[in-house]
């Protein structure tokens, strides 16, 4: 455990007295305002039109025009930043040699695994965080469904936590961190995208898919649900990559 | 404290090291020897447990290094070939890393860095960054990362590379000191180095270990006859008829002269002559001017590749 710690403050350190975190940092808030910026202009533009047809009216509401749409965007912010975060975790140690260090040291892999990955993990905590500005906001003018802030920001920790687990393992498999974050992008965006391919394929397989589909379980939370079935999702999914990667790290013992 | 037996790790198809067996005591220092290429690194990643065997048995304190790579690892100190520093980090932060990472904790930790830092010439770097020092000191601090542990057994791979003379001289008193209560293990191409610190030396050609021995014995095994090295003033041809006719002289050989006017030979001689005093007469006896007279250890060099040579005969 205090092996595991370790490693998780010396790579929180390097990610933030490296410019890694605050690059990764800014551009998501950069990004995630822009959208936040568009989408309510575009919704004050919806509710004005809607003035004039009261019937409609009652329709429009802050979560599913504002929200829902913003949560779903910096999803897909999460997928362009998680790469640049873990590519060069595991990488970059077998690069410089300093692996060398790491694994003739008394700590198991799983220390190494879990340190650098809560220190990904923070990192993305706190670039969420930093987005809460966004919803406090409309709260000042409006009456914001806190449920459904709460639910998005979770269902994107642990979109983020995903994507992080994946970028993790492939950071494991070699020694070039570009190649590494290729990878892990590429795999991320299949994950996400994989259900578009569901009208064309047999209804057994389109529900196999729909289940393997990162967007799919994504969706609930941001419309306000909270879903065990969401939840353990993506917990499996992030543990199946951390164990790949443990296996690989292992396999190395081996195989040498 | 280390056993090996017929270690042996394959790259692929091509060997790193092939049937090796060797032990080494408490408190002794083992020296590996070998040219590029000969697996000297290869051994010590098995010993560390950053590589696993292909076949063959390796214990460090008792443990295998593949069962029981957690206590091998407990006890060992490290500084691999190239030495892993994290560039961005102090050294007083890297080396307070490692610690934590050995499993040091609190006080003991800090007196322990403190320790280390003072043994390895480190204190007024100590607040410096990593990334900023010279190859020199970048050396010392990955010393000092294999010894924060306060190992049993330490693995030094080329630990002089790359110093200046004055810090080999250091480093190599460190590494005498430090012997006694650990057993090193390192690995070097300087070959005096090796029968200055050694009790024993490795040396391995190939993946291949070609022999085990004290430095001295090694000396003592390959020199057969006396060699005297002679520098005279006169005529080349005259003082090499001269000196081929001294009894017990096998063989002269003509060596680069110190200054015009004189010449230089090495004289080998047969078992059992002491060809020193007969010589020196001979050339002053014929009128010529003996300015230098000299035998010649062989030196480790000499018999490295000796050694090396013949194996590749075989
Ligand atoms: N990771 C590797 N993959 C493939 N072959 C390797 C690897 N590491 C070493 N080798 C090969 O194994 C042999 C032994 O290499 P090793 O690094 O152990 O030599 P060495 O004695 O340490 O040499 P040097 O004095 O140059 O450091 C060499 O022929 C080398 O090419
Ligand atoms: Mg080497």
């Amino acid at each position: 455990m205090s092996r595991m710690i370790a490693i998780y403050l010396r790579e929180l350190g390097y990610l933030f007295n490296s410019i890694i975190a605050y690059i990764v940092m800014m551009i998501f808030t950069l990004l995630a305002g822009y959208f936040f910026y568009n989408l309510l202009a575009f919704f004050n533009l919806a509710s004005i039109q809607m003035m004039q047809n009261p019937l409609a009216a009652g329709e429009l509401s802050l979560t599913e025009g504002v929200l829902q749409p913003l949560f779903g965007n910096m999803s897909i912010v999460l997928l362009l930043t998680m790469p640049m975060l873990t590519m060069r975790l595991l990488s970059e140690e077998r690069k410089l040699g300093t692996a060398e260090l790491l694994f003739t040291c008394p700590i198991s892999d799983w220390d190494a695994i879990l340190g650098k990955y809560f220190a990904a993990a923070t990192v993305l905590a706190t670039m969420l965080v930093l987005t809460f500005v966004f919803p406090w906001l409309l709260s000042r003018y409006a009456a914001v469904e806190w449920g459904a802030v709460t639910s998005g920001y979770l269902g994107l920790l642990f979109l983020g936590m995903a994507y992080l687990a994946m970028g993790l393992f492939f950071s494991s498999i070699t020694e070039n961190q570009i190649v590494a974050g290729i990878l892990s992008f590429g795999f991320s965006l299949l994950f996400l995208i994989i259900g578009w391919i569901n009208p064309f394929v047999s209804e057994g397989l389109s529900r196999v898919i729909a289940q393997v589909s990162i967007l799919e379980h994504f969706g609930s939370f941001s419309a306000g649900i909270i879903d065990t079935n969401d939840i353990v999702y993506y917990f499996c999914f992030s543990l199946f990559f951390l164990f790949l990667c443990s296996r690989v790290l292992e396999s190395n013992r081996w195989r040498g | 404290m280390i056993e090996v037996q017929h270690l042996t790790k394959y790259y692929g198809r091509h060997p790193g090291i092939l049937d090796v067996s060797f032990g080494a005591e408490k408190g002794e220092i083992l020296g590996f020897l070998g040219p590029n290429g000969a697996g000297k690194t290869t051994a010590m990643r098995i010993l560390t447990c950053y590589l696993p065997p292909s076949s063959g048995m390796a214990k460090v304190a008792g443990y295998d290094v593949l069962d029981q790579s957690l206590e091998v690892r407990r006890r060992i100190g490290y500084l691999p070939e190239n030495v892993p520093l994290y560039h961005d980090l102090s050294v007083s932060g890297y080396l307070g890393f490692v610690a934590r990472l050995k499993g040091m904790q609190g006080r003991s930790r800090r007196a322990r860095i403190e320790k280390v830092v003072e043994e390895c010439g480190l204190a007024e770097v100590r607040n410096r960054i990593i990334g900023k020092l010279s190859k020199g000191y970048r050396q010392r601090v990955g010393l000092a990362q294999a010894l924060v542990n306060d190992p049993d057994v330490l693995i030094l791979d080329e630990p002089t590379v790359g110093l200046d003379p004055r810090q080999i001289i250091e480093i190599r008193e460190l590494i005498r000191n430090l012997a006694g209560r650990r057993t090193v293990i390192l690995s070097t191409h300087i070959l005096p180095e090796a029968s200055l610190l050694c009790n024993r030396v490795i040396i391995i050609n190939k993946g291949k270990l070609v022999t085990v021995d004290t430095p001295d014995n090694l000396k003592n095994r390959l020199q057969r006859g006396m060699t005297v090295e002679i520098t005279v003033r006169g005529d080349r041809e005259a003082i090499r008829g001269v000196l081929e006719t001294v009894t017990g002289v096998s063989s002269v050989t003509d060596t680069s002269a110190p200054s015009a006017g004189t010449c230089a030979f090495r004289v080998e001689a047969r078992e059992g002559f002491d060809v020193r005093e007969p010589a020196a007469q001979a050339v002053v006896t014929n009128g010529f001017g003996l300015l230098e007279l000299a035998p010649v250890d062989m030196s480790l060099e000499d018999i490295f590749v000796e050694l090396v040579t013949q194996e590749d005969i075989n």
